[in-house]
């Protein structure tokens, strides 16, 4: 079985690379800072001995005083996880860099959180909806839409 | 040549030409007269074949009897569609187990799913594109009303919203057998349609300044 990575044993790799990056550690997840998210999932993607290749998901999370972008990436070479979240403060166009340029598999799931939060990502080539159609009014799945 | 029991030798070459002459002769004395032509079934095939009927009911059993159903699989009921076209439940039973991919070769679209808005257009295209006569069955409750996403903001509450439905078979997902009494019960619909239109009712040019 795939095992986690806990946060607290790669954070401190983390922080001595990317100085100030990592926001919080918790057990099961590292908050990383959003401008310094491309950096740090490039480094865990080719840094050896940790290899994280594969990702398995992007998804978000609407706590209404922020949303959330939680990120898994998986090493299928040493056979473990980790889990990467980043926040925005703000309901008013709020935005992360895109992960396109690392993980190709980054492209839909982006899309489908742009559709349905509202969340736009930086540096996507073509970020438009997905599910729900051109015109379509507000982003669904947040947690103040109404129609 | 029957065999003699109180023989005991073989029939020798002699006898055997005598038995044959006997057998050409009897063939002889029943062939005096030649035998009629046998060309009496023909009457009664033909009495046997023809049946007199309305173009109505031919043209309805034709239609009703060779149902070839569209694939228009959106969701989930899909799965209780495959069950009705295989062995258990055999749908061909009913001369329709073909599925075209093709919407010019099919007249039957059972809409076995949930329908959302995004794929709305491609479905009624589909619908569009299919030859009349056509027919349309809305399986599933999301095929009727939209199911329990009907409330959802991306779900077509019905197909009826985008294209006529013939019979609406109820179930989440409706069992195979409904499947099969909700086509029957087409059938029976298709049965009852007027496919020749009155003769009164078409252009006669024999009539002059009318109708
Ligand atoms: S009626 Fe039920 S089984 Fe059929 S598509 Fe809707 S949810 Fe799925």
């Amino acid at each position: 079985m795939t095992t986690a990575l806990a946060a607290t044993e790669i954070v401190s790799q983390l922080s001595a690379q990317f100085p100030g990056a990592v926001e919080e550690a918790g057990t099961d997840a590292v908050l990383v800072k959003g401008e310094h998210l491309p950096a740090v999932v490039e480094y865990l993607k080719t840094a050896a001995g940790l290899k994280f290749d594969y990702l398995n998901f992007i998804t978000a999370v609407d706590y209404y005083s922020y949303f959330e972008v939680v990120y898994r990436l998986t090493s299928l070479e040493f056979n473990r996880y980790i889990v990467l979240k980043t926040r925005c403060y703000t309901r008013n166009k709020p935005s992360v860099l895109t992960l396109t340029g690392i993980y190709q598999g980054a492209d839909w799931q982006e899309r489908e959180i742009y559709d349905l939060m509202g969340i736009s990502f930086k540096g996507h080539k073509n970020l438009k909806r997905i599910f729900l159609w051109e015109g379509f009014d507000g982003h669904p799945l947040r947690k103040d839409w109404n129609r | 040549m029957e065999i003699d029991e109180n023989k005991d030798y073989i029939y020798d070459a002699h006898e055997l030409d005598v038995h044959e002459g006997q057998i050409i002769e009897k063939l002889k004395a029943n062939s005096q007269k030649s035998i009629p032509d046998p060309d009496g079934w023909l009457d009664e095939d033909i009495k046997r074949n023809i049946v007199l009927t309305s173009l109505d009911w031919v043209i309805d059993w034709a239609r009703r009897s060779s149902l070839w159903p569209v694939a228009c699989f959106p969701a989930c009921c899909a799965i209780e569609m495959m069950a009705v076209e295989g062995p258990r439940f055999d749908l061909s039973r009913f001369g329709m187990e073909i599925l075209r991919a093709s919407p010019r070769q099919a007249d039957l679209m059972i809409t076995a799913g949930t329908l959302t808005w995004k794929m709305a257009p491609n479905v009624q295209r589909i619908y569009n594109q299919m030859p009349d006569p056509k027919w349309v069955i809305a399986m599933g409750t999301c095929g009727i009303s939209g199911g329990i996403f009907r409330s959802g903001y991306n779900v077509v509450p019905g197909y009826n919203k985008i294209i006529p439905v013939d019979v609406y078979i109820p179930g989440c997902p409706p069992r195979p057998e409904a499947v099969i009494y909700g086509i029957q019960m087409l059938q029976k619909k298709i049965a009852k349609s007027k496919a020749v239109p009155d003769l009164n009712e078409l252009p006669n040019p024999l009539k002059k300044g009318k109708k």
